[in-house]
C-alpha cells in the first residue's frame, strides 16, 4: 500500500480517526477497570481502619474532614488519615492512618502512601510498631518527638527527618481528632510518659 | 537482519540504558530496589511492544507531517490503558512507581523506537525490536536496582545478603542513583575496551 | 508566606532534577556549556509555565467537568507538543542564534518528562502546596519555581562539566560516567537542604 500524501484533508481525517479510536479504547478500558479500582480503594480503607484500631468490629459512626485530615470516628476511638503537616521529608508526601483511643493514646498505625525513598517509607511501617525500637503504641499522641528533639522516641537509624515527619503526622492526627470531637487535647494527661516536660523544653528552645 | 538478531541488538549492542542512554528519568527514579526497577522495565516493555506493533501496522495510513502527533496519541493511549490496568489489578506496583507510570509516555526509548524502527519495518520485526529493547531496558533497570538495593540495604530482591546496618543508605537515596549508574557505565565502557 | 515556601522548597529541597528525577535527558544532554544550559533552562521555564496554565484549565474545565479524567495523559501531552512547536517557531523568528544553539533539543522538550510530570502534579494537586488549597495560582508558582530549580541545576552542572573537560579522567569514566558521578555529588549537596523547608515553615507560619 502506498503511503498517504500529506494533504490537509488526509491529515485531518487520520488524526481525527486515531483520536476517536484511542478515545473509544480508553473509555472501554476505563469502564472495565473502574469497578475493581474502586473496590480496592474501599477495601484498603476499611482494612486500614480496622487494622489501626486493632479491632475487627470497628464501625465508623461519623466521618469528618478537619485540617486536611479525614477522621473516622468509631465507638472505641478514631482512625485518622493524615499527612505530615510540614511535609519536610525527602520527596515529601507521607500519608499515614493512625488509630487513637478516646484519650488520644496511639492504638496502631499504618503507612498508606509514601512518596519517599521506598526503603525509608517501608521502614517507617515497621519501626514504630509494638515491641520495635521506636515503639509508639500506647503512648499519648500530641507531643511525640524523637530523642534528638528531646523527645523519647528513637528515630529510624540514619533517617531522623523521616522519623520527625512521621511523628509530626501522628501528632497532627491527634489534634484533628480532638478538634473533630470537640475535646481538648490535654498533653498533661499522661505524665508518666515524660511527654509534658518535653513539650515545655521545646518552648524554651 | 533476522528477528533473533533484532532482539539481541536491543539487549546488548544498543542497550537503551547503558549504550543509548535513553529514558534516564525512570532509570534513575524507580530503581531504588531491584523489584521496582524490574516492574518499571516490564511496564515499559509492554508499552514498547504494543506501540511498535500498532505503529508498524498503521504506518502507511499516516501522512508524514502528522507522524509524530499520531505516534504520541497511540503511545499515550497505550500508557493510559496500562496505568488503569495496573491500578485495578496490581495496586502495589502503582504505589511504588506512582508518577512514573504516566511518564512512560515521554520515555524517549518508546518514541525513538517508533520513529527509528517501527515506522520503517514490518510488524513481526517491530515486535521483536520491542521485545529486545524492552528486555534491554528491563535488564538495565533491574541491574541498577539490584546494585543500589544491595549497597544501600544489604538485600537483593528483598533477600538479605548482609546486615542492614552495614549498608550505605545514600545508594537508596537520590545521589546514589546517579553515582551507581555512573560507575556501571564506566565498568561497561572498560569491558568494551 | 506559603508561596515563598513553595518557591524555596521546589528549587532547593525537592529539586526537580536532583531529587525528583524529572528532566534528566536534557540535564545530561545539553549541559556541556553554561550558555546552552541557560538557554535550555529558559526554554523549559517558558514552556513549563504556559503548559501548566493551559493543562490546569483543561483539567478543571474539560476533563473534570465532563468526567473524562482518563484522557488526561493524551490531552496533556498533545497540548505540550503543540506548545513546544509554537515556541520553536517563535524562537526561530526572534533569536536565530539561540535557536541554533538549542538545536535538536527544543523538539525534545516535548519528551522532557519534567513538563508532563509537573502538569500532572498540578492537575491532580499532588504537589507540595505548604497547606494552601491547590489552585491555579499555587500551581503556577510551583511551576515557575520548578523551572528555576531546573535551570539552577543545569547551570551549576554545566559549570562543573566545563571544568571537567579540562581534567585528566580515566578512560572508562570519560563522558557519561564522570558526568553521572558529578550529578550524584551535586544531588548529595542538594540533600543538605532537606529539612530547611520544615524549619522555614516553623519560622514563617509558626
Amino acid at each position: 500500500m502506498k503511503k498517504l500524501e500529506s494533504t490537509w484533508y488526509n491529515m485531518a481525517i487520520v488524526l481525527t480517526l486515531i483520536s476517536v479510536v484511542a478515545g473509544a479504547a480508553l473509555a472501554y478500558v476505563n469502564d472495565l477497570t473502574a469497578g475493581p479500582i474502586k473496590a480496592i480503594q474501599e477495601k484498603n480503607e476499611q482494612n486500614a481502619i480496622k487494622a489501626v484500631l486493632c479491632s475487627d468490629d470497628a464501625v465508623v459512626v461519623k466521618t469528618e474532614e478537619v485540617d486536611g485530615c479525614t477522621v473516622y470516628i468509631t465507638e472505641q476511638g478514631a482512625a485518622v488519615k493524615t499527612e505530615d503537616p510540614a511535609n519536610g521529608s525527602f520527596g515529601g508526601g507521607l500519608t499515614i492512618m493512625v488509630g487513637l483511643d478516646q484519650d488520644f493514646h496511639v492504638l496502631g498505625y499504618n503507612v498508606l502512601q509514601s512518596n519517599e525513598t521506598p526503603g525509608l517509607g517501608a521502614k517507617a511501617s515497621t519501626w514504630f510498631q509494638k515491641g520495635q525500637k521506636g515503639d509508639i503504641i500506647g503512648k499519648s499522641a500530641g507531643p511525640l518527638a524523637v530523642t534528638k528533639d528531646k523527645g523519647e522516641i528513637d528515630a529510624i537509624t540514619a533517617s531522623t527527618i523521616t522519623s520527625r515527619s512521621f511523628l509530626r503526622a501522628v501528632n497532627h492526627a491527634a489534634a484533628a481528632y480532638s478538634k473533630a470531637v470537640g475535646r481538648k487535647l490535654d498533653v498533661n494527661i499522661d505524665t508518666q510518659s515524660g511527654a509534658s516536660p518535653q513539650q515545655e523544653n521545646k518552648k524554651h528552645n | 537482519m533476522n528477528n533473533f538478531k533484532v532482539i539481541l541488538n536491543g539487549i546488548i549492542k544498543e542497550n537503551p540504558t547503558f549504550v543509548l542512554l535513553l529514558g534516564m528519568c525512570p532509570t534513575l527514579g524507580t530503581t531504588s530496589s531491584a523489584i521496582n526497577g524490574m516492574s518499571m522495565g516490564l511496564a515499559t516493555m509492554a508499552v514498547l511492544i504494543f506501540s511498535n506493533l500498532i505503529i508498524s501496522l498503521i504506518k502507511n495510513l499516516i501522512p508524514d507531517m502528522v507522524r509524530i502527533p499520531s505516534f504520541i496519541v497511540v503511545i499515550a493511549s497505550l500508557v493510559t490503558i496500562l496505568q488503569m490496568l495496573i491500578k485495578a489489578y496490581a495496586p502495589d506496583v502503582d504505589k511504588s512507581l506512582g508518577l512514573f507510570i504516566p511518564l512512560i509516555v515521554v520515555n524517549c526509548v518508546i518514541l525513538g523506537r517508533a520513529e527509528a524502527f517501527a515506522a520503517k519495518n514490518g510488524p513481526v520485526s517491530s515486535v521483536c525490536d520491542g521485545i529486545g529493547m524492552g528486555l534491554g531496558f528491563t535488564l538495565g533497570l533491574t541491574l541498577l536496582g539490584a546494585v543500589r538495593e544491595i549497597l544501600g540495604t544489604g538485600c537483593i530482591f528483598n533477600f538479605s545478603v548482609f546486615p542492614e546496618q552495614y549498608g550505605a543508605l545514600v545508594f537508596v537515596l537520590a545521589p546514589g542513583a546517579f553515582i551507581a549508574l555512573g560507575y556501571l557505565i564506566a565498568i561497561i565502557n572498560k569491558i568494551k575496551g | 508566606m506559603a508561596y515563598i515556601l513553595i518557591f524555596i522548597t521546589a528549587i532547593f529541597v525537592n529539586n526537580v532534577v536532583l531529587s525528583q528525577f524529572l528532566g534528566i535527558c536534557p540535564f545530561l544532554g545539553v549541559s556541556k556549556k553554561v550558555d546552552t544550559a541557560l538557554g535550555m533552562g529558559a526554554a523549559v521555564a517558558f514552556v513549563l509555565t504556559i503548559a501548566t496554565i493551559v493543562t490546569y484549565l483543561i483539567q478543571v474545565y474539560l476533563l473534570e467537568s465532563l468526567h473524562i479524567e482518563y484522557l488526561q495523559t493524551i490531552a496533556f501531552i498533545l497540548v505540550i507538543a503543540a506548545l513546544v512547536q509554537m515556541v520553536e517557531i517563535v524562537l526561530k523568528k526572534l533569536s536565530p542564534s539561540l535557536y541554533q544553539s538549542l538545536g535538536v533539543f527544543l523538539p525534545l522538550i516535548t519528551t522532557n518528562c519534567c513538563i508532563l510530570g509537573v502538569a500532572i502534579q498540578v492537575g491532580m494537586g499532588t504537589y507540595n502546596t505548604q497547606g494552601l488549597e491547590p489552585n491555579m495560582l499555587t500551581g503556577v508558582v510551583y511551576a515557575i519555581s520548578t523551572a528555576l530549580g531546573f535551570g539552577l541545576a543545569m547551570v551549576i552542572f554545566a559549570g562543573i562539566r566545563e571544568h571537567l573537560s579540562m581534567m585528566n579522567i580515566p578512560r572508562g569514566m570519560q563522558g557519561m560516567g564522570i558526568a553521572l558521578v558529578t550529578a550524584g555529588l551535586l544531588a548529595m549537596a542538594f540533600m543538605g537542604f532537606s529539612g530547611v523547608d520544615a524549619g522555614l515553615a516553623k519560622a514563617f507560619l509558626g
